[in-house]
């Protein structure tokens, strides 16, 4: 059969993302390479543990003065909400909806967006108090987790993206269904790890 | 890359079903999302509150855990049927995580 064959409602399947050799294939590779992620992302967290607070002599940076909460609490908010609104994505995939799932998709890209608009200021505000990359262990250690992090928002952007952009005249199939399911598989993955960020980073880091 | 999708109408009542049942589980994912508002708002409080250290950190490490099985097994549907790979390579992982952590944590010192 061709895998751009049109459904209706009715017909789509009920395990749309894996109900084809190649879904099948996509959902356990994916799966994998999230396990892979988790070790790559405990390197970077244990680093950061291990070099926090520590710097050259008379450093005057430390978690608890340059931390701000408030700030860290907005993109926690953005980033928790813009998983739920891939959720949302998925049920319109589920129920082959196809304008609301990209219509939904849209919102989580706006959410990543200004999530990582924030992150930038943020980082932009260390550079220009002095704690740049190279100033010290503990602002290397920093840095590099949160901006692989970062940097993951922004590959899931992009993905996204693309993605909305390749299919928006074609619509849902059983070809693209998968594409989209693992997408947003990794938005999930992303607030996984932003979770233990702002619990293990920002508020351990506060509460001393 | 055509493969053997067979594909079948379903029934109305079937297809009525599964409707309802996906409904069913949408609104428990929203009542998962008010959940893990809910263990984010008592994280940030409890760091507010000046406590001591001892006492917040286990407590906002528990939370941060409940929070991201939430969004592994409801969000990210690995309490479904199929999973057993998806389970296998993730707490694989997570194992491999802990001990990376632990081991920078306790043995290296500076």
């Amino acid at each position: 059969m061709d895998l751009n064959t049109k459904y209706t409602p009715q017909s789509w399947p009920q395990h749309a993302e894996n109900s084809t050799l190649e879904g099948k294939n996509k959902f356990v590779g994916f799966w994998l390479f999230l396990g892979g992620e988790t070790t790559l992302f405990a390197s970077l967290f244990a680093t950061y543990l291990a070099l926090k607070n520590k710097g050259p002599e008379g450093m005057e940076f430390t978690t608890q003065e340059l931390y701000q909460l408030p700030l860290v609490f907005i993109m926690t908010m953005l980033l928790l909400t813009s998983s739920l609104t891939s959720v949302y994505a998925m049920y319109h995939m589920k129920n082959y909806n196809f304008k609301a799932m990209q219509a939904w998709l849209m919102i989580t890209v706006l959410l990543g967006a200004a999530f990582l608009g924030f992150e930038i200021y943020e980082f932009n505000h260390y550079v220009h108090e002095g704690f740049n990359y190279s100033q010290s262990a503990f602002s290397s250690s920093f840095f590099t987790l949160v901006g692989t992090h970062g940097l993951h928002v922004l590959i899931g952007l992009g993905w996204f993206i693309l993605l909305m952009l390749r299919n928006s005249k074609r619509g849902l199939n059983l070809y693209n269904a998968p594409k989209y399911y693992i997408a947003s598989l990794y938005w999930h993955f992303i607030d996984v790890v932003w979770v233990f960020i702002f619990t293990v980073v920002y508020l351990m880091g506060v509460a001393g | 890359m055509a493969h053997d999708v067979q594909n079948q109408m379903r029934t109305k009542t079937e297809f009525e079903y599964t409707r309802r049942r996906s409904a069913d589980e949408m609104r428990g994912q929203v009542t998962t999302f008010a959940i893990m508002i809910f263990l984010t708002l008592i994280a940030f409080t409890a760091v507010y509150a000046d406590f001591s250290p001892n006492l917040v950190v286990p407590i906002i490490l528990l939370l941060a855990v409940i929070q991201v099985i939430m969004q592994l097994y409801y969000f990210m549907h690995m309490s479904h049927k199929g999973h057993e790979n998806a389970k296998f390579f993730l707490f694989s992982g997570a194992f491999v995580a802990f001990l990376t952590v632990l081991t920078f944590v306790t043995i290296i010192w500076w």
